[in-house]
């Protein structure tokens, strides 16, 4: 019976997570169920706990409070490199790459388990991002802000995940770059399950297939996208739009 | 990599670039005005060899204080450290009466011994530290001068209660009192020792860091340590390894630096560390080449100005170090 508990059908499972960060009660009791498969979206406004969720799932914050599961495994009290080795892949919202290392390097530091395999999986990894070839030797800190965001996204799919955490990738792009991040999410959620925290909510739409919204460190919304598309009072309320 | 921030630098500043290495030539044979070739030879040997056992001890804290930013005060402590266990392997040997005919080759081998000794000793001590210590104050300044002085005081204590408060000779095996001449200039075969003892860890050093998946890691680490956690890596260790290398490094420096003067005393790091400091900046933070350059720097210019105008030669130091901190405010190889 005991052991009933502790398992969870779904893929990732917040139960009442609480977060402090310094003595901010930043995340106050954020409950999630997220099955494998697509794309999950993460909607709200800034400062509504978005990042502070990812960053608790992935160990890099503390759980203060609250269970987490992951394939049915609680990793609440686990570390960021424990929880790395399980599957979850994490790209952050700022630095997400390494400035100071080139492109070559970012991709190395990516592999975690270096072998015939991720080695097979770069090269299908630079054919949906043929630009990163051309400044292979380049230092990341010098790459445009664009190729930057490509760099963060391709490093983490050159190893095998079960769960990509991936944190605004189209923060400061130009329409025509965030429609060529658009197509490589598409491609990117058919294998891999993607949660993804998004503003650009036409981008939001064309990758996700359901949505969580956040407010004020609470889940506020919870449903498919489209059936939020249509809430127009939902919509001006937690997104103004 | 290193192609590109080479373009990179001589493209936005060529003229400190050349008229730099000029400069720097120059400054370099001006001794010759006052002293004849033989002498300026024979000094010259001698400094590269004073500077690459500076080297050691700079590497170590280029390590611990440029790439983790870890204000160590206790890196002296552990060169001192190092220093007596390298002296206990030789005192051992010694005892057995095999320093005093030895070989060079066997010179060579007791010498691994006690370098071995000592970089064991040095890297234990090292992830001691790191693991009890220094882990809880990564990131406060303050607290890492406060803790790391605690440290040096109880490893220099410690050397005290064991070995006793006094200098101690350092038996030096036999195959390195000899000497060899060329050209007139009178090479101890120690120094040679050193010389290439110094570019070999160079050499492996700048191999770890800039080819292998570790030095990867550890730049990794030094810039954003999120991104290498949920990458899988587990830092912590990684970070303790960093900081044993350094320890480890001082250690071998130490006694190194044990043989070369022939002698040990509790409190012989702090003069090298201060050394070590000047090498460190001059070379700018976390850059293992800028250590290399500035210690051959620093270990010649000593040396020619000890010769000159003995009084000098430490002041001389701190002035290089101010001059070069003016042109380049991160140091010769400091990035911006
Ligand atoms: N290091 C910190 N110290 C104090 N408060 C913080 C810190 N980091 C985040 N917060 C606060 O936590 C709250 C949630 O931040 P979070 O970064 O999770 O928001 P977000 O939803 O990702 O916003 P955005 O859309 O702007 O990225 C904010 O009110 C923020 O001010
Ligand atoms: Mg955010």
């Amino acid at each position: 019976m005991p052991d009933m508990v502790e398992t969870k059908p779904s893929l990732l499972c917040l139960e009442n997570v609480h977060t402090h960060i310094d003595q901010h009660h930043i995340l106050q009791g954020v409950s999630m169920d997220v099955a494998a498969g697509g794309a999950t979206i993460l909607l709200g406004r800034n400062g509504a706990g978005k990042s502070t969720t990812l960053k608790s799932v992935m160990g890099l914050l503390p759980v203060s409070q609250g269970r987490i599961f992951f394939n049915g495994q609680a990793i609440e009290a686990s570390k960021p490199y424990e929880i790395a080795r399980m599957g979850m892949g994490f790209v952050p919202e700022d630095k997400a790459v390494l400035s100071t290392l080139t492109v070559a390097e970012n991709f190395r530091l990516s592999m975690f388990r270096e072998n015939e395999k991720t080695h097979k999986k770069l090269a299908e990894v630079l054919d949906l991002f043929p630009a990163l070839k051309k400044f292979w030797k380049r230092q990341a800190g010098l790459l445009s802000g664009g190729q930057r965001q490509m760099l963060a996204i391709a490093r983490v799919l050159v190893c095998e995940h079960t769960l990509l955490l991936i944190d605004e990738p189209s923060k400061g792009l130009a329409p025509i770059v965030v429609d060529q991040l658009a197509e490589s999410l598409i491609q990117i959620k058919d294998k891999t399950k993607v949660i993804l925290v998004e503003q650009n909510f036409r981008l939001a739409q064309q990758v996700g297939s359901d949505c969580f919204i956040l407010d004020d460190g609470r889940v506020a919304f919870n449903g498919p996208m489209d059936e939020l598309a249509k809430d127009k009072i939902m919509m001006k309320k937690y997104l103004g739009i | 990599m290193k192609t590109d921030t080479l373009k990179f630098q001589t493209r936005n500043r060529p003229f400190q670039q050349y008229a730099g290495w000029i400069i720097g030539i120059g400054l370099f044979l001006l001794p010759l005005i006052q002293m004849d070739l033989t002498t300026y030879l024979t000094l010259t040997v001698a400094g590269i060899s004073l500077g690459m056992l500076i080297f050691l001890i700079a590497s170590g804290l280029t390590l611990i204080f440029g790439l983790m930013d870890v204000l160590n005060l206790a890196h002296a402590a552990f060169f001192a450290f190092g220093a007596y266990a390298g002296f206990t392997v030789l005192n051992l040997l010694n005892n057995a009466g095999w320093i005093d005919t030895a070989s060079l080759a066997q010179s060579l081998f007791y010498l691994a011994l006690a370098l071995g000794a000592a970089g064991l000793a040095g890297g234990g001590l090292g992830i001691l530290t790191e693991k009890i210590v220094i882990k809880r104050v990564y990131g406060n300044h303050l607290m890492q001068l406060l803790v790391t002085v605690g440290v040096s005081f109880v490893i220099v204590e410690l050397l005290k209660m064991i070995w006793g408060v006094n200098d101690e000779v350092v038996p030096v095996p036999m195959g390195f009192q000899d000497a060899f001449i060329i050209f007139g200039v009178f090479i101890e075969y120690f120094r040679v020792v050193a010389i290439f003892l110094g570019i070999t860890i160079f050499a492996i050093l700048q191999y770890i860091l800039k080819q292998t998946k570790l030095g990867i890691i550890v730049r990794a680490g030094v810039e954003n340590q999120e991104i290498v956690k949920a990458t899988g890596y587990n830092i912590s260790w990684i970070f303790t390894l960093v900081f044993a290398a350094g320890s480890a490094l001082a250690a071998i420096g130490g006694t190194m630096m044990a043989i070369f003067n022939q002698a040990v005393d509790p409190g012989m790091g702090n003069q090298f560390l201060i050394f070590a400091l000047i090498v460190v900046i001059i070379g700018g933070l976390g850059s293992v080449t800028g250590s290399f350059v500035g210690a051959v720097i620093v270990g010649l210019s000593f040396n020619y100005v000890a010769f000159l105008w003995p009084k000098m030669a430490l002041g001389v130091n701190f002035m290089i170090m101010a001059i070069i901190l003016l042109i380049r405010p991160k140091g010769l190889f400091g990035k911006d």
